[in-house]
């Protein structure tokens, strides 16, 4: 009895901070001035499909758009893996200055399904990255995204996942500069990199 | 509504002509269907369309089903929260007067069980179940993996 009070107020806590989280991040939406209210360098350490561990620090100096995702997904994932590709088409030369991330919410299938061919039929610069579930939830914790697995009957092997679907800028230094939210044009996110880059 | 077909065709010559198919049931229009090509048969494909209920009475699309499938399935992604997820849908609601799109990032078909990888250029049948108007089948265009949709001028693009 003792012990569900305390769970039920660790629940109410964890909630509270979630939802603070998510009001949090929809500010940050706003645009990057707001970004420097509280900055925040995102860290990861996860396998890319050949199994390399890759790191935020393989990447300094280049601007990162990340997105978290998971290859089973039918609408949202392949329509912002083909904004990101045409993004980085658009940046042309400017291009080498920036790395695009596609980490795994869902590892192990999308590893069995082939991450790198699912990446690169978007755009060969797309890097795939697939860790362990304690890798995975460490990256998503550090660019304070939410992923959660659910059970859907009406799914592939009886699951989904409900993931943040927004892409995520992270500047040469590793800082965290902004989250472009599902849907934004691909013009739009390729005008505001054209900015800083 | 020719004219307008016609010149979109002409803008937009690059986007196949099979993607802009109308079909009529009833009251009912099927503008435009279409899906993405797939990596493979591993992964489901996706359904997206415009369907115009011009009758004075609502009518639901309860139910999708092709050969090219073996569980195709309604599905919504709602963002709530700030989190993404992808809800069975019953069934879509066709409300008098209006156009529904299933379209990225909300109200599509999922297609899982794929009898074969879907191929950029190629179309497949499938049928639509209304509840009210019945059954019609249309050829969906399958376009490029990164397309955003067929430039047909009447699917909200």
């Amino acid at each position: 009895m003792q012990l569900r009070t305390l769970q039920k107020i660790l629940w109410a806590v964890a909630s509270f901070a979630t939802l603070a989280f998510g009001t949090w991040q929809f500010s940050q939406d706003r645009g990057p001035s707001v970004g420097e209210q509280a900055p925040f360098r995102p860290t990861f350490a996860l396998p890319d499909a050949e199994g390399q561990l890759r790191t935020q620090a393989d990447f300094e100096g280049k601007h990162l758009l990340v997105f978290f995702g998971f290859t089973n997904c039918p609408d949202v994932c392949p329509t912002t893996l083909a904004e990101v590709a045409q993004v980085m088409d658009d940046l042309s030369a400017q291009a080498a200055n920036v790395q695009s991330l596609f980490i795994s919410v869902d590892p192990v299938r999308d590893r069995a399904l082939g991450l790198a061919e699912f990446t690169g039929a978007f755009h060969p610069s797309i890097l795939g990255l697939a860790g362990d579930d304690t890798q995975t939830r460490a990256a998503a914790d550090s660019f304070y995204i939410h992923y959660e697995r659910q059970d859907d009957t009406t799914a592939p092997d009886g699951y989904s996942m409900s993931h943040s679907p927004a892409l995520y800028l992270v500047g040469p230094d590793g800082d965290w500069l902004r989250q472009f939210s599902y849907g934004t044009p691909a013009a739009e996110i390729l005008a505001d990199l054209r900015s800083r880059l | 509504m020719k004219t307008h077909i016609l010149s979109a065709l002409i803008l937009m010559a690059s986007t196949p002509a099979f993607a802009c198919e109308s079909t009529s049931i009833g009251a009912l229009s099927v503008v435009g269907p279409w899906s993405r090509a797939t990596i493979g048969a591993g992964r489901p494909a996706v359904f997206y369309v415009a369907i115009t209920n011009g009758g004075a009475s609502d009518d639901a699309l309860v139910a999708i089903s092709t050969p090219a499938a073996s569980m195709p399935m309604l599905h919504e992604t709602t963002v709530t929260d700030g989190v993404a997820s992808m809800p069975h849908a019953m069934s879509i609601p066709l409300p008098a007067g209006q156009t529904v799109q299933l379209a990225p990032g909300g109200y599509h078909g999922m297609l899982m069980g794929l009898t074969a990888a879907l191929t950029e250029g190629e179309t497949f049948p499938i049928t639509l179940t209304f509840e009210v108007a019945g059954d019609v089948t249309v050829n969906v265009a399958v376009l490029s993996l990164r397309a955003e949709g067929p430039d047909c001028g009447t699917d909200g693009q």
